[in-house]
């Protein structure tokens, strides 16, 4: 056995060294990295104001009596402890992130830098319409570029991310009921089982009562079993398509047209529009609403978790309803509806301001570099990719549907069955590897589910590598190895962290040592 | 001897005297895994069989817990709340949930006995 | 296309190993009638970098950034200078292009930052406890409202008159649809609102912004009370989050929860977006919060980390039941927040709402020396209103072709409250200088 350096030995087992001790705490380019507040020093500072000019208040002697508690460091200091904090994070830019449909593909640098043209950052939302007129063109292109795309007439920019963009959806579905004059009638909302857990939730916020349409099985929606459901009381659908289990729905013409046909509207999730962005229009399919991920399909840098952006496109029927403000063009320019009392049919206003202008500059940016040419070949190169990473792997992880798959494959854990190995356990330990896992556990329609987006930003190469691995990773599992996966990950700069400790007893901050530690919610 | 019956969503219930004590079973404590919050019923509310009763969650997972039968709480295990993980370690136990005062006996007729419930589990699996 | 790495040959390879005969043999499920054969029509072609960025520098072109003018508008989003570090650091690709931190053996980065965020948002409201952000401060008041009626199981808030007028249209949208009123005092720019009257046993929540949308500062204490003795919580918004710096924070009045508007530290006007909504709330309500939380813990070594956590209460597990339908958070807005006051510090953050202040202060001396002209205020920290003689728009336009943003007219946030068209709301900020501020009151002196 090669007992050097750790590595893989003939026989496949790893030779285990215990890891170097460091008085320092850091492990060579890992750093050790202690919160903000426990290295602050009164009196510190890392900007240089200036000496504020002696005025006599107008507070009202409301000012603050205790200090806030903030640490104190300097400009260096700073720059230090977030960069050492940064390479703990995983990223797209270090590797190859298959998160199913999260669509993780290049954030391209240059939409960093227009979002940074002054004319775009440095403008206040309520500046005169007169001096913004380059803003509203850009929104006013970014609207153009989303209803061409999707064929719908009409487009709501102003949701703040994915989910916000659903409840846009769903709402105006339900002032157009109400317009109608069947509020009190149609409540109920069909949902398959497989759909992100968002669909159900904002039903549910809106007053509907969600309905669950079960899967075939072939992994799409149960035809018969949805006009099975279907009566004067069905408010809406909402389906992913490209669904969850990353499966093109086949039937989704006809359903679109009973539900319409039964009195109802069709929301459609957004979220899988990578694997068809150019070939198909979601106005062919019948839908009456769908939200964009512009940080999903059209690159806006995930951030770590934001923001996003979620514009919303809308057919005839429900473009009465769009959401305040939004963008006019006239002889005159561009202007802003801002408010409900000049737009009577709208739902409403849905955020502070017009939306997430910085997301939009990068989206148009993606847009141009690509064409409509570009937007098309990513989208083949999506599905080319999950496709192959499919075929590839399918002979030792059970895919849970046949293919072919869309932008993403789904696999099951049944390939795990008898080692002692769990799809968590397997995520962990392609983390070891070099990898982000994957989606993993949903849809629940699936048992331990697996779910991979490779996007159309990977290479062939990069795709075998990855494949490869997964198919060693299998073969440990089969081969009983089974103490390998739930030890990971090992090479990490923290090991596996114990989450219900974090849920019984919360711990959501940090507290000088003089306070008592807070105790789980009362 | 108390009756002990359960529901198909793995709620117990062990009868004497009128009053039935609830919980899940270990069935149900497994799936969830590490329990680490429960919400229980004030003492006095009305709850009907089938009805939400009372939350349970996991890390991964949050799940409503429904009466197994209909009737009136007449107290909820004060000492649950503090430590959750007695639902994984003593879930017939020392984890149980709440006592019932039951308004209809004749609804135990309708639940599963040991045997079935066994059987009922062989199914799921 | 530089974004997209196949050459011909690589994608001939992959469709043999997948056994395909073409790209298009894979979309077989599209239904014919929705099949396009080829690129879009009316949309451009795929163009280089060069091209792009001409493009977009066109655009751009044709707008007047704030920083080209003496700009004195505020009304929910205010003009700071933010440090050179903050914008290196956030886009740090590792930063910039990581995920949601749901594998936090690899998060630790994105987990350890909104740790101390939301330990700094918890310090500066004066309150327990904090999430790791919202969209921005008008759906973090939504969502506190919201909240406020899970915790009182009642379905009436009431509004202050001196709420931002858009964050007051974001809560009756989520009303008209959703399962509760919302019940709107009138906009009093001359004070003397009376919300404690106005709390009964049915209501869930008084919603309060302090300094108001006027820039009025009041002492919230004896709302906090009033609320408390019906059972009802005080919803406390905060639009500047720099005035925290120099005042008395809404926790130490009395608040319950606090929704507030984060985006003056760390992050440009952005012509509205992103921007960065903060929450805190006590203790006892921690399960009813919504959005991300992140917590402390140990790994299997023993060594101290963070983890998502309480996501139970969130929307991909508890699906109909979750606190919200909330998914994404404002991630790379809030670690430029965490990133800007974590230079600024203690003395760095009071001393920048000292200038403030001070420079509105200055600003609204000589700006009520204005013939005509009235202050409306008696309190405030970096923002007034102002009356006119004459409605207020169309001096904001004239101002503004003279190099001049002057701050926003009523009609512009009230367009259905004439009687507020000669209300003018202006802010100053550290950026602003004497001489700004000179040629704004001289300019406002030749036009009145």
């Amino acid at each position: 056995m090669d007992k050097s350096q750790g590595r893989v030995s003939r026989d496949g087992a790893a030779a285990e060294l215990p890891p170097v001790a460091t008085h320092s705490g850091h492990r060579g380019l890992v750093m050790d990295e202690k919160l903000i507040f426990e290295q602050g020093v009164e009196g510190r500072c890392g900007v240089d104001l200036p000496e504020p000019p002696k005025v006599a208040r107008r507070l009202g002697g409301l000012e603050r009596k205790a200090p806030v508690g903030l640490p104190g460091l300097s400009e260096p200091q700073v720059i230090r402890h977030y960069t050492r904090l940064s390479q703990k994070n995983f990223a797209i830019d270090a590797g190859l992130y298959p998160l199913g449909s999260c669509t993780m593909k290049h954030n391209p640098r240059l939409n960093e830098k227009a979002a940074r043209m002054a004319g775009f950052a440095d403008l206040h939302p309520l500046q005169p319409i007169s001096t913004v007129q380059g803003a509203l063109e850009l929104m006013d292109q970014l609207s153009n570029w989303l209803t061409t795309l999707t064929g719908m007439p009409a487009v709501a920019l102003s949701p703040g991310a994915g989910a916000h963009g659903e409840f846009c959806g769903m709402v105006a579905i339900r002032a157009a009921i109400e317009a109608r004059g069947e509020a009190a009638t149609r409540r109920r909302v069909l949902v398959p089982e497989s759909a992100h857990g968002t669909n159900p939730a904002t039903a549910a916020a809106i007053g509907f009562e969600v309905d669950a349409i079960p899967a075939d099985a072939r992994g799409r929606v149960d035809v018969a079993a949805l006009k099975a459901k279907l009566g004067p009381d069905v408010a809406a659908i909402m389906l992913t398509n490209p669904n969850t289990c990353g499966l093109f729905e086949p039937d989704i013409v006809e359903i679109a047209r009973l539900v319409r046909e039964a009195g109802g509207y069709f929301y459609c999730d957004g979220a899988n529009f990578n694997a068809i962005a150019g070939r198909v229009r979601p106005a062919d399919l019948g839908v009456d609403a769908m939200h964009i991920n512009l940080h999903k399909t059209f690159s806006t840098p995930h951030g770590g978790g934001g923001p996003g952006s979620g514009p919303v496109v809308f057919s005839a029927r429900l473009a009465p309803h769009l959401p305040v403000p939004y963008v006019v063009r006239d002889a005159g320019g561009f202007r802003l509806v801002e408010h409900q009392s000049g737009a009577p049919s709208s739902l409403g206003r849905l955020k502070g301001f017009h939306g997430q202008m910085g997301m939009f500059v990068r989206a148009l940016t993606y847009m141009l570099s690509h064409g409509a040419d570009g937007v098309r070949q990513a989208s083949n190169d999506a599905v080319l990719n999950a496709n192959y990473v499919m075929a590839r792997l399918q002979d030792v992880m059970t895919a849970a549907f046949e293919g072919p798959c869309m932008h993403e494959c789904l696999f099951d854990d049944r390939f795990l069955k008898d080692t002692g190995v769990t799809t968590l356990d397997f995520a962990k330990a392609m983390i070891d590897e070099g990898y982000h896992p994957m989606t993993m556990y949903f849809p629940l329609v699936v048992h331990g589910a697996m779910l991979i987006e490779p996007t159309e930003s990977e290479t062939k190469e990069s795709l075998d590598l990855f494949v490869d691995t997964l198919r060693s990773l299998a073969a440990r599992a089969k081969a009983g190895e089974a103490e390998h996966f739930r030890a990971a990950p090992r090479l990490t700069p923290r090991r596996r962290l114990d989450e219900t400790r974090a849920a019984r007893a919360p711990v959501l901050r940090w507290k000088p040592k003089a306070a008592p530690v807070p105790r789980a919610a009362e | 001897m108390p009756e002990l019956r359960y529901t198909r969503e793995h709620e117990w219930v062990r009868v004497e005297d009128g009053v039935g004590t609830c919980g899940i079973t270990d069935y149900a404590q497994s799936q969830l895994g590490d329990v680490v919050f429960v919400e229980l019923p004030p003492a006095g509310k009305k709850v009907v069989r089938g009805g939400e009763a009372a939350v349970v969650e996991s890390v991964k997972a949050a799940s409503e817990v429904y009466a197994p039968v209909s009737g009136e709480v007449f107290e909820s295990n004060a000492g649950l709340p503090d430590n959750p993980a007695q639902v994984n370690q003593s879930p017939m136990g020392d984890g149980w949930f709440m006592r019932i005062r039951l308004s209809n006996p004749a609804e135990l007729g309708e639940l599963m006995d040991e045997a079935a419930y066994k059987a009922y589990l062989a199914t799921l699996s | 296309m530089r974004y997209l790495p196949h050459t011909d040959a690589a994608r001939r390879e992959m469709l043999a190993a997948i056994g395909a005969p073409s790209v298009d043999a894979l979309f077989r499920d599209v239904p014919a009638s929705a099949r396009l054969d080829g690129p879009i029509a009316g949309l451009p072609t795929t163009k280089g970098e060069l091209e792009v960025e001409r493009h977009m520098a066109a655009l751009a072109a044709r707008s007047r950034p704030a920083g080209t003018m003496a700009s004195f508008i505020g009304a929910g989003a205010y003009r700071h200078h933010v440090p050179s570090c903050v914008d290196h650091l956030v886009q740090r690709g590792e930063f910039l292009t990581s995920y949601t931190p749901y594998q936090p053996e690899v998060s630790q980065g994105t987990l350890q930052y909104l740790f101390e965020f939301q330990t700094q948002v918890a310090m500066v409201t004066g309150m327990d406890v904090a999430n790791a952000s919202m969209y921005d401060g008008a759906t973090a008041t939504v969502e506190a409202v919201m909240m406020a009626n899970r915790v009182t199981k009642r379905g009436k808030a009431v509004l202050s008159g001196g709420l931002h007028p858009h964050y007051r249209a974001v809560v009756e949208t989520h009303a008209r649809f959703g399962d509760f009123r919302a019940v709107c005092a009138p906009p009093l720019p001359g004070g003397g609102e009376d919300l404690a009257a106005l709390v009964d046993a049915e209501t869930s929540c008084v919603v309060v912004q302090n300094p108001s949308v006027f820039g009025q500062v009041v002492d919230l204490s004896p709302l906090a009370r009033a609320c408390q003795a019906k059972g009802a919580l005080l919803v406390v918004v905060v639009t500047e989050i720099v005035s925290l710096g120099l005042l008395t924070p809404p926790g130490a009045m009395g608040a319950d929860i606090v929704a507030a508007e984060g985006q003056s530290i760390g992050n440009a006007l952005n012509f509205g977006g992103p921007h960065v909504g903060l929450f805190a709330t006590r203790e006892k309500y921690v399960r009813q919060m919504p959005g991300r939380l992140t917590g402390e813990t140990v790994d299997a070594d023993g060594r101290r980390g963070w983890v998502l956590t309480l996501s139970t209460r969130e929307q991909h597990i508890r699906r109909e039941k979750a606190t919200s339908n909330i998914c994404t958070n404002s991630g790379l807005c809030a670690l430029a927040f965490t990133i800007h006051l974590s230079l600024l510090g203690e003395d760095g953050y009071r001393r920048l709402a000292e200038l403030n202040h001070a420079n509105a202060v200055t600003l609204a001396g000589k700006l009520e020396g204005v013939r005509g002209v009235r202050l409306m205020n008696e309190t405030f920290f970096n923002e007034f209103t102002l009356k006119l003689p004459v409605p207020a728009a169309g001096v904001v336009d004239e101002l503004a072709a003279q190099g001049i943003l002057a701050g926003v007219p009523g009609g512009r946030l009230w367009p259905e409250g004439p009687e507020l068209a000669d209300l003018l709301v202006v802010a100053a900020t550290e950026t602003n200088t004497e001489a700004e501020m000179d040629l704004f009151a001289s300019k406002l002196e030749e036009m009145l």
